[in-house]
């Protein structure tokens, strides 16, 4: 809500500064979002009359003025605006005159012409962003009048942001009201005289409606002169509330509707056809809208129609073809207590907003439509003249809000709050509220006025005294409660723990958006339905992520492209499967590493990082778990990985992720910069923890005995382990692969795999021969499945 | 026996003079050795004159220990003399940099949600998270905000096609835990949320922390205590705090809290647009029909909330001017926390 401080300060004028009455406000919850000067800061600007035109003799599209400004002669001005014409009205700066920003008018030549000041728009005198043209003042403005003075520029604007709640607020009465319940001003109310009717004309108005509309008043005014001029007052008025100046009867409208809050229409009388008629739209009626949108209805708008048609969508928007214009001779005037929930409806079904629309929905006051409409005429006789006829009201008194009534307990007020507040002064906030108080038993019984359509229960008017009681007011006190400890598994990982490890490692977190482009999306799992907004943010915010991993591949692609060459990075949240064609949120952790294996540094030979560099230091955060006995890879297939290069990450039998390096294809369509290895995890799967159990250290020696064996390249290394574990048994304590050849020496297609065996016995020294045997049949295994040769 | 004098004169010259043990030892044999000077005059004893014999026989001995010591002394210095050198040959350039894995950092909103849940776990409060895509009920009407509420204009909200969307705040988690659990209860919920808004100052993702605390006997007198220890505690610093009336459909009283600007010290500023606070916080005191529809009986139980967003507050902690930089991943921005 946007006001001109002076026009409220008419209302109600606290002995407060701006900054004094802003605080306040704010303080009331009435939050101030900016105030500033009405105008730029600019002086020597008077009222000038242009009396010639002569065109420039060498600029076409410059006009050497005479303009009178009250002085003893006129005076010659160049001025290349081109709406200048003879008889107009004008802001002329003046030689020595200084405009916004520094601008100095002095006497200078244009183009040979002596030009003696300047004529002023109204961007030139700050008083609008933009402008056309000259800014043209009323013909009988006063010639050689500082236009400072004349148009009383002397003010600011006040934009207070008002909380959905307070709709009261949406007018500078309201405000004033407010303003004056705050600080115990006087308030001076304009004063609303009943228009004695001139002639007899009225409309049969009928509602059909009544829930949605329980109050409708009208009045028809005969014989306007629709093309006469808004005063300046009133359009600048409008100005220092951010409205524009369409014609006069819609000025007055818009002016009614900022002073009392009251939104008010007027239809030209002769496009009604028979009466009006309130009613509930019917399905596939249509409208061309005043914006100039056409809309078909649906058969639950609330809309004001004659005997033929649609007029207008009730409290949203007129039509175009009903609507005033600068010719129309009879208009109809509309002041009606709408539903908020009628027009909240019918705003966001045609996704409409007006000032109209956005007080009805906040609720206005259902006892003003009368007062508008008498208000409203008043000002249109002085400005457009005509002849008023009589009030047409139709009521449903049963529709109508009605006055709210509620018990305030003392007891509960002192409870929610947490201090005492005297009676006293809970009494003399009400009266200042204007709300209707008496005491009781238990606390009082308080009347709310209609224009508080917010207040309905006990606790809004716990906040009401509060909020004039003053919120710095209220002790602060630390809340009292059993101390208790909070049960608490040591089998759970912290996600905490989860994410230090990582970074311990090397991994950089990342918050990457949970939304992302489809087309990544169909990359990355072209398989899984997508989760797709109604209305993103960004065709590249389309859909909810099924994988963490086009995330973590933008992320690197960003950083690549500032030459980051070593990305280690990670990410968790949730992503988005349906499964069913039910949505599972999935808490999900994923991992991407690319470039050398370490940091640059001396005396390493550096590498670049690979699916195994991965792949340990996942082991090392499964090792979180306790239990990494309960881990294993499998070859897998995935649509962006690489299939030679991906696994599944199994926890016992459950599938818990994937690991694996971007398919080579994808890599390149993204243009990826060296190889990228990427992991993705279920985080509920990993975050259980096995507790400790001990087991009791042998005290006897271990016996180490490393084999080398070839095998053909397709044997997975587990299998080869599996089998030795196997045919080991419990003398077995640990394999460890501690050497990989494939190459010169080896036939293609073979490999060379180096394992250290540890053996040893829980309760005795093993013997030679022990041992002997246990190695003998690990060979004999390993020659009977994969046919492996000892080497040397 | 003036020959025995010269002959130690010169094994001393020549001790003294051995650089390193392999040269002592060449004195070592060339006196001492089986086929040594000494050894040799010893051998020849024999053809002196017998009266002659026992003084010769001292005397090679003595010269012959008198070397031994020699040696001895001169092998003590050349070890030594070998440690220090082997010392200085084994000497690094402790300046250079050792060998290592760099480690990572975790983002700054991380950063801050684990400071927020270290102060709030402090007090009792248990940290929960709940779906960001919602129901319609979870999200707006549980909390007292029915289908044409104006307030649902101020969130702007995404939607999925069949009537789902995504959280607009941290709320529905509250309504899901009074739901589901009876008074009393204090919890943090934090986690991602969503509103249509993209500029300078809003991404259409980002955090919050709401808090929640139901019991009996709760007032707005224990929010404006807890949310002023909160706040000092986390800015570590006895920031001015002020607490304004405002509006939630969830809260009555609702309050909005600024904290006098931490880049001017509230004297007004750009960030602060010369109002010297800044609006951190919105909070109240739990809406009764919130309590009711989530089944808590409003007469007998008082409850408080707020909400914040983890984004401005990690900005605000860490003089982070633009907000799009947690969302963008440049490593270098993600190191420096």
């Amino acid at each position: 809500m946007k006001f001109s401080e002076t026009w409220l300060r008419e209302l109600v004028n606290p002995a407060l500064t701006r900054d004094e009455l802003c605080t306040k406000l704010t303080h009331a919850g009435l939050e101030i979002e900016e105030h500033a000067p009405v105008a730029g800061d600019f002086s020597g600007v008077v009222v000038g009359h242009v009396m010639s035109l002569t065109k420039h003799p060498e600029a076409d599209r410059l006009h050497i003025c005479e303009v009178d400004v009250g002085a003893e002669k006129p005076l010659t001005i160049v001025c290349g605006a081109a709406n200048v014409r003879v008889n107009m009205r004008v802001a002329a700066a003046l030689e020595g005159a200084v405009l916004p920003n520094d601008l100095q008018i002095k006497t200078t030549k244009l183009r040979g012409v002596t030009s003696q000041g300047m004529l002023c728009s109204a961007r030139e005198l700050g008083l609008a962003e933009e402008s056309d043209g000259l800014f043209e003042l009323p013909a009988n403005a006063p010639l050689g009048k500082s236009v400072r003075e004349y148009l009383q520029l002397e003010d600011h604007f006040i934009d207070v942001s008002i909380t959905p709640n307070r709709g009261d607020c949406l007018s500078v009465v309201g405000i004033a009201k407010e303003v004056a319940a705050l600080t115990e001003c006087q308030l001076t109310l304009p004063v609303i005289q009943e228009i004695t009717p001139t002639v007899k004309n009225t409309l049969p108005v009928t509602i059909h409606a009544k829930n949605a509309c329980p109050r409708y008043v009208g009045r028809v005014i005969t014989q306007v002169k629709a093309d006469a001029l808004t005063p300046i007052w009133l359009r600048e008025r409008l100005r220092r509330s951010g409205l524009r100046s369409i014609n006069p009867i819609v000025d007055v409208m818009n002016y009614v509707m900022l002073e009392l809050g009251q939104p008010m229409h007027a239809f030209s009388l002769d496009k009604i056809s028979g009466g009006i008629d309130v009613r509930i739209s019917k399905q596939g009626e249509a409208i061309k809208l005043l914006d100039g949108s056409d809309v078909t209805l649906d058969n639950k708008t609330l809309v004001i129609a004659d005997n033929k048609n649609v007029l207008a969508i009730a409290g949203v928007m007129g039509g175009l073809d009903s609507g005033v214009t600068l010719i129309t001779k009879d208009i109809f005037l509309e002041s009606a207590f709408f539903n908020p929930g009628s027009i909240a409806r019918a705003g966001r079904s045609y996704h409409l907003s007006s000032d109209s629309a956005y007080r009805f929905e906040r609720g206005i006051d259902s006892t003003m439509q009368r007062h508008a409409i008498e208000r409203a005429t008043e000002l249109l006789l002085t400005i457009v003249g005509g002849n008023p006829g009589p009030i047409i009201e139709v009521s449903s008194e049963k529709d109508l809000p009605q006055p709210v009534t509620i018990i305030l307990r003392a007891e509960r007020l002192a409870k929610i709050l947490g201090c005492h507040i005297s009676t006293v002064d809970v009494e003399n906030i009400m009266r200042r509220l204007g709300f209707l108080c008496e005491k009781n038993a238990t606390g009082w019984q308080v009347t709310v006025p209609a224009r508080r359509s917010d207040i309905a229960l006990e606790v809004d008017l716990i906040e009401e005294v509060v909020r004039l009681y003053g919120y710095d007011k209220i002790p602060c006190h630390y809340p009292t409660a059993a101390l208790q400890i909070h049960s608490s598994l040591e089998s759970h990982i912290p996600l905490q723990k989860i994410r230090r490890l990582l970074c311990d490692v090397g991994y950089q977190e990342v918050v990457t958006y949970s939304f992302i482009d489809k087309k990544s999306q169909a990359l990355f799992e072209p398989e899984q339905p997508v989760k797709e907004l109604v209305n993103p943010m960004t065709a590249e915010m389309g859909v909810m992520r099924a994988s963490l991993l086009p995330g973590l591949v933008n992320t690197l692609l960003y950083n690549q492209n500032r030459q980051q060459a070593r990305v280690r990075i990670f990410e968790t949240g949730l992503r988005f499967l349906m499964q069913n064609e039910q949505l599972v949120q999935q808490r999900t952790l994923s991992g991407l590493i690319n470039g050398f294996a370490l940091p640059e540094q001396w005396g390493v030979p550096n590498r670049a990082a690979d699916f195994f560099d991965l792949k340990g230091d996942l082991q090392s955060l499964l090792t979180l778990t306790g239990a990494v006995d309960e881990f294993t890879f499998k070859p897998d297939k995935h649509p962006a990985l690489h299939p030679g290069q991906t696994a599944a990450i199994y926890r016992n039998d459950k599938n818990i992720g994937i690991l694996g390096s971007i398919h080579p294809s994808i890599a390149q369509s993204l243009k990826m910069d060296g190889k990228v290895f990427v992991f993705e995890l279920a985080l509920d799967f990993l975050e259980t923890a096995r507790v400790p159990r001990y087991v009791a250290v042998s005290k006897f020696p271990e016996i180490r005995r490393d084999i080398a064996i070839l095998v053909e390249q397709s044997i997975p290394a587990q299998d080869i382990q599996d089998t030795i574990r196997h045919e080991a048994g419990d003398l077995l304590k640990d394999i460890d692969i501690f050497d990989l050849y494939q190459g010169k020496g080896i036939e293609p297609g073979q490999k060379s795999i180096a394992l250290a065996l540890t053996l040893q016995h829980v309760s005795r020294t093993l013997v030679d021969e022990e041992v002997t045997d246990v190695m003998g049949r690990v060979i004999g295994a390993l020659k009977g499945r994969f046919n492996a040769e000892l080497r040397g | 026996m003036k020959e025995l004098d010269e002959l130690l004169q010169q094994a001393e010259t020549g001790i003294q003079q051995a650089a390193d043990l392999r040269g002592l030892d060449h004195y070592r044999v060339l006196y001492l050795g089986k086929k040594g000077q000494l050894t040799e005059y010893l051998k020849n004893l024999g053809h002196l004159p017998e009266k002659e014999r026992p003084l010769a026989g001292q005397k090679v001995n003595i010269i012959k220990q008198k070397i031994q010591t020699l040696i001895d002394e001169r092998v003590t210095i050349l070890r030594e003399a070998e440690v220090v050198n082997q010392l200085a040959a084994d000497s690094v350039d402790i300046t250079l940099p050792g060998r290592h894995q760099q480690v990572g950092t975790i983002h700054p909103v991380t950063k801050t949600r684990e400071r927020l849940e270290a102060l709030f776990t402090q007090m009792g409060f248990a940290a929960v998270d709940g779906p960001e895509v919602e129901d319609d009920y979870h999200n707006f009407a549980a909390l007292n905000i029915p289908d044409l509420h104006p307030a649902r204009a101020m969130q702007d909200t995404f939607y999925f096609g069949d009537g789902t969307l995504l959280r607009t705040h941290m709320s529905p988690v509250q309504i899901r835990v009074m739901e589901e659990s009876k008074p009393p209860i204090r919890i943090i919920a934090m986690g991602r949320v969503y509103r249509r808004d993209f500029d300078l100052t809003h991404t259409p993702m980002f955090h919050q922390i709401e808090g929640l605390m139901v019991d009996e006997n709760v007032s707005f007198a224990d929010l404006k205590g807890v949310l002023i220890n909160f706040l000092q505690a986390f800015f570590e610093a006895p920031v001015p705090i002020r607490f304004r009336p405002s509006y939630f459909p969830f809260t009555e009283p609702s309050a909005e809290v600024d904290i006098g600007c931490l880049s001017c010290a509230s004297k007004g500023c750009r960030i602060c647009k010369n109002t010297g606070w800044l609006e951190v916080l919105g909070c109240g005191m739990v809406h009764p029909n919130v309590l009711s529809m989530a089944g808590i009986d409003s007469e007998r139980y008082t409850g408080w909330a707020f909400g914040l967003g983890i984004d401005r507050l990690t900005m605000l902690r860490y003089g982070i001017t633009d907000l799009r930089a947690l969302f963008e991943n440049d490593l270098r921005f993600l190191k420096q926390f």
